[in-house]
């Protein structure tokens, strides 16, 4: 399989003004997600490998806070 | 909108409000009614105690919605506040925990403890709560069968394990267990539950000194020594969430423990699936959380701005309760809501909430519900119910839903 070149394929973002350190992201997805020493979400990967598309929708729908979005 | 036009939101809506809260017929369910209100257009209006109306929020995506709403408020100060019970709307305009509060002093609260429950934090503490769970269930299985598996099990388990993360020490665990037995029962007055809430932030005052002086590896210590003395946040209202992440971090567990294995036993087929694999616990305490739906009645909120729903609209300035219990049953979200099933792949559930408020403990509340759950059917695979599970008392008057006692043979 070829995966897509960098910037291609879906992006993900995260919000850390409206993050409410609910830690969903993380447990979805802990490969694109983790949580600073404050509980607040930071990004590990904004593009978004195949592979880990349906755990990074998954994320997005389990976010309470409309914190992290992809597109 | 004219002061003429109609409150009424929605076609269908019966005639008489509906007296809430409704109390559960089975336990394992949520109230009957719930399932007839997601024919009414979305919203039900209810008749709330001290008076007031509401409107009921039952659908999956409808809670969500009015959950995460920019012009949802949890402010208590608010005159159409949906309060439940007596006096607690009183108290928490006085408290003002942050659980009853908007943005942006909501969150500066709320960004002073999540960070004490990070995913990354909580799965440290998993020995120390596989430790505190093996304790107390040699303690249960030491006694003489039936025993109580609220009052000698999970009551123990979830006192300890916050009691350690607050900072609270050992030997203020028995008085900490007694004040909360008596500011969380049934069967307690107004003054009795005054007085225990007095005792219980005397308690948290003192501790609030001592951390001060000699701090500890510990959440009071940490906020104490922080943003306390930083001048971030003032002491009158520190107790207050200091008290509520005490309370709100004990009776949820307290309540799921029993109801969650109770549940599990009425499914040994589910069982059976998490003895042959355990990998699959994770999945099973959200199912449980979502079956369940402990917490259904805490999401008491007032429309600031109109707020558009699926079928209606909350109009500007009425008091609503988003029912966790019902979305968690929507079938449209979850089919065959009323089966145990702890293979669903969909664990959206609101068992925790949704939007800004959503439970800041959620990964302890399940790190805590699953342990607390592995320790017992591992140290007692004979667990089982000492009386018809028809006639367990139902702990339906708190905020948070629960059994009084379950007695428990093995």
């Amino acid at each position: 399989m070829v995966s897509p070149a960098p910037g291609s394929g879906p992006r993900l973002h995260a919000d850390t003004d409206v993050c409410a350190g609910a830690g969903q992201c993380v447990r979805a997805a802990p490969e694109l997600f983790d949580q600073d020493d404050g509980g607040l979400v930071v990004l590990l990967a904004a593009d978004v490998p195949q592979a880990s598309l349906p755990r990074a929708l998954d994320a997005v729908d389990l976010c309470p806070s409309g914190a992290i979005g992809l597109r | 909108m004219t002061p003429s036009a109609p409150r009424t939101p929605a076609a269908g809506e019966s005639a008489e409000p509906v007296a809430f809260p409704l109390a559960r017929s089975c336990p394992f369910s949520p109230p009957e009614a719930y399932a007839a209100m997601r024919g009414n257009g979305g919203l039900t209006r209810a008749a709330v105690p001290g008076g007031k109306e509401a409107w009921l929020v039952t659908g999956f995506d409808d809670v969500r919605t009015a959950l995460s709403h920019p012009a949802s408020s949890s402010d208590a100060r608010h005159p159409a506040f949906p309060a439940l019970g007596d006096g607690e709307q009183a108290v928490a305009a006085e408290l003002r925990p942050f659980i009853r509060m908007d943005p942006p002093e909501h969150t500066r609260v709320r960004r002073m403890l999540v960070g004490e429950f990070t995913v990354r934090r909580v799965q440290a503490m998993r020995p120390a709560v596989e430790e505190i769970c093996r304790e107390q269930a040699d303690h249960l299985l030491s006694l003489p069968a039936p025993a109580d598996l609220v009052g000698e099990y999970a009551n123990r388990v979830s006192t300890t394990v916050i009691c350690r993360l607050l900072g609270v020490p050992m030997e203020d665990l028995e008085f900490f267990r007694r004040v909360t037995s008596v500011s969380g029962a049934r069967s307690s007055t107004a003054a009795e539950v005054g007085a225990a809430l007095s005792d219980l932030f005397g308690l948290i005052d003192r501790l609030i000194d001592e951390k001060a002086q000699d701090p500890g590896d510990d959440l009071i210590s940490r906020l104490v020594n922080g943003p306390l003395a930083r001048g971030e946040i003032t002491r009158t209202s520190l107790l207050s969430q200091i008290g509520i992440t005490l309370n709100a971090g004990h009776e949820t567990s307290r309540n799921m423990i029993p109801l969650a294995a109770l549940d599990l036993l009425r499914h040994p087929d589910q069982l059976e699936l998490l003895r042959e694999d355990p990998s699959l616990w994770a999945a099973a305490v959200d199912e449980l959380l979502r079956h369940l739906s402990v917490a259904d009645v805490i999401t008491l909120r007032v429309a600031t701005e109109d707020i558009p729903l699926e079928g209606a609209t909350i109009p500007a300035g009425d008091g609503y309760i988003a029912l966790l219990a019902a979305a968690d049953h929507d079938p449209r979200a979850f089919p065959e809501p009323e089966r145990l099933d702890i293979t669903r792949t969909r664990r959206n559930h609101v068992a925790f909430g949704y939007g800004a408020h959503q439970c800041v403990g959620q990964n302890l509340g399940r790190l805590e519900i699953e342990v607390a759950l592995r320790v017992l059917f591992e140290k007692a695979p004979g667990l089982r119910p000492a009386v018809p599970l028809e006639d367990l008392p139902l702990r339906s008057s708190s905020a948070i839903f629960g059994l009084e006692e379950v007695p428990v043979s093995w």
